[in-house]
């Protein structure tokens, strides 16, 4: 009995967690008459999300395919990349220092330039999305090819099995894994990049409505555009997580062996 | 005697050896065909490296390594090798494990796609002749580790290889399994007469399973004895209690003591 209302209790609690953390949140707003402008109440956030609803809507939805796209090319780039990392020590050997120092550079940097090169469009967010996501891909990729336990790859290369043969059969399956849990990062990132260059260089984009709103001072409206990205976040990490179980159930033995 | 396996006056030293030491040292090893080999020795003396240069992963730095009458400058191909770690694939089921060797190796590699129901009944097969039966279609996490070692000794024999290696496939399980494994290992060479090389530091497995033992030296490994086990075949667990095979343990006990005092 007490086992099972402790797994009742453990299913409501982040429910109970959640809505407790906005009712005190409306509370202490009301007590102590906080402002608006400085800090919305849940309620008038709410009430701001229904009134702008079809802007939210329309920029999310722009938000979501900008974040994918550049998501999507860095995936691509970010195995072809690891593979040719994983693969070569040459290729390896020559590239990392290079690709270290880019992943150093602070994405936002880069958006001026993009501006310069593209002007203010969908480009800057799409190319700011792929160019701070695709780094955790090819590193994961690269990882997972290059630590093939030794022994599995003696007992192909006796067999007569050329590198090609091995990377096929072994290297890419077992980097799997890998490069479905750097999708969960990457997704994060890339939408990170999105929407820090629809801030500067784009014209729709929920990044783009909180510029606007803000410089309107419309702090309700910034707040429920933040609601809309917690939510957008969610619903993309969820997406690749999903995809992650299916995709390499075998890998994630250690809980359904239980 | 026409050798099968003839590793002639062998130095290897590894490409990236800090020191330069070389890891086996003059080793001459003749092994014929069909006959049933282990190397014993001290834990370090360079086995593994005779079986790198005896499936062409290795090539000697000086001497010669010939297999089945021809000088090895690449990679054997007939020969499959099981070794401490089953290292069986996790995203494939077990019978699709055993079939991994048919995807790499000819003529099996280009016949694969249109006799698979051939192959697949040959895999079972296998499986049944190590009591895996109906097993295949299970992962090989799902399996234990003796069965997981049943079923990498089964990939190493799905081509039908003429030489088999093994490098301490029995190491890692408890007694009674590895007896088990023992007798399975024993009937599958009285059935099939491949050649085996069996890497081991387990003197009584090395005798019970054996025609002829090699004991090692250590580092760098040297052959410092080779001994016929004259023991009958087929043998039965039973003989291990024997005195005669204890006389042989005990023989081999003291070669391998005086190899570990010179280190």
């Amino acid at each position: 009995m007490a086992a099972k209302r402790n797994r009742t209790s453990l299913i409501l609690a982040p429910w109970i967690f959640t809505i407790g953390f906005f009712l005190i949140w409306e509370a202490g707003v009301r007590m102590f008459n906080v402002s608006t402008f400085v800090l919305p109440a849940p309620s008038v956030i709410a009430d701001s999300l229904w009134t702008y609803r079809t802007q939210l809507l329309f920029h999310s939805w722009h938000t979501l395919w900008m974040t994918v796209a550049g998501f999507g090319i860095a995936v691509v780039f970010g195995l072809l990349l690891g593979m040719a990392l994983g693969a070569s020590r040459l290729i390896n050997a020559g590239s990392y220092p290079l690709l270290i120092g880019f992943n150093a550079i602070p994405k936002v940097a880069v958006v001026p330039i993009l501006v310069i090169w593209f002007g203010v469009g969908w480009q800057a967010p799409v190319l700011t999305a792929f160019l701070i996501s695709f780094f955790p891909i090819v590193v994961n990729v690269a990882t997972g090819l290059a630590t093939i336990e030794p022994e599995t790859e003696d007992v192909l290369r006796a067999l007569g099995a050329s590198k090609r043969d091995i990377i096929l059969k072994v290297g890419i399956p077992r980097a799997m894994p890998y490069f479905f849990g750097s999708l969960k990062v990457a997704i994060t990132l890339a939408y990170v990049g999105s929407v820090i260059a629809e801030y500067n260089a784009s014209n729709v984009g929920v990044g783009n409505l909180m510029a606007r709103a803000s410089a309107d001072f419309n702090v309700p409206l910034l707040f429920a555009a933040l609601i809309a990205l917690a939510v957008l976040g969610v619903i993309m990490y969820a997406a690749t997580s999903f995809i992650e179980q299916r995709m390499t159930g075998w890998a994630q033995r250690s809980q359904l062996a239980a | 005697m026409n050798a099968f396996v003839d590793i002639r006056d062998v130095t290897h030293v590894y490409a990236g050896s800090e020191d330069g030491a070389p890891a086996v040292d003059g080793m001459t090893i003749k092994v014929r065909e069909g006959e049933f080999a282990a190397i014993v020795g001290p834990s370090g003396c360079g086995k593994s490296t005779v079986m790198k240069l005896a499936t062409g992963l290795q090539f000697p730095t000086s001497g010669t390594v010939m297999v089945a009458g021809n000088p090895v400058n690449a990679p054997v191909k007939l020969a499959g090798m099981a070794f401490q770690n089953p290292v069986m694939l996790p995203w494939r089921t077990t019978l699709k494990n055993l079939l991994l060797p048919l995807e790499i190796v000819q003529p099996h590699r280009s016949r694969l796609r249109k006799h698979r129901k051939e192959y697949e009944a040959r895999a079972e097969a296998l499986l049944e002749q190590v009591g895996l039966k109906g097993q295949g279609a299970k992962f090989p996490w799902q399996l234990s580790g003796g069965m997981q070692q049943r079923a990498s000794l089964c990939r190493a024999l799905i081509h039908e290889p003429r030489l088999l290696m093994l490098d301490e496939p029995f190491a890692a399980l408890d007694a009674f399994t590895r007896e088990e494994l023992w007798c399975i290992i024993r009937d599958l060479h009285a059935a099939q007469k491949f050649t085996v090389i069996l890497v081991t530091h387990d003197l009584r497995e090395a005798v019970f399973l054996a025609d002829r033992v090699f004991c090692m030296s250590a580092r760098p490994g040297r052959i410092i004895a080779e001994r016929e086990i004259d023991l009958e075949r087929p043998r039965d667990l039973e003989v291990t209690y024997t005195q005669k095979f204890i006389d042989i343990v005990h023989e081999l006990r003291g070669h391998i003591a005086t190899a570990r005092e010179a280190a």
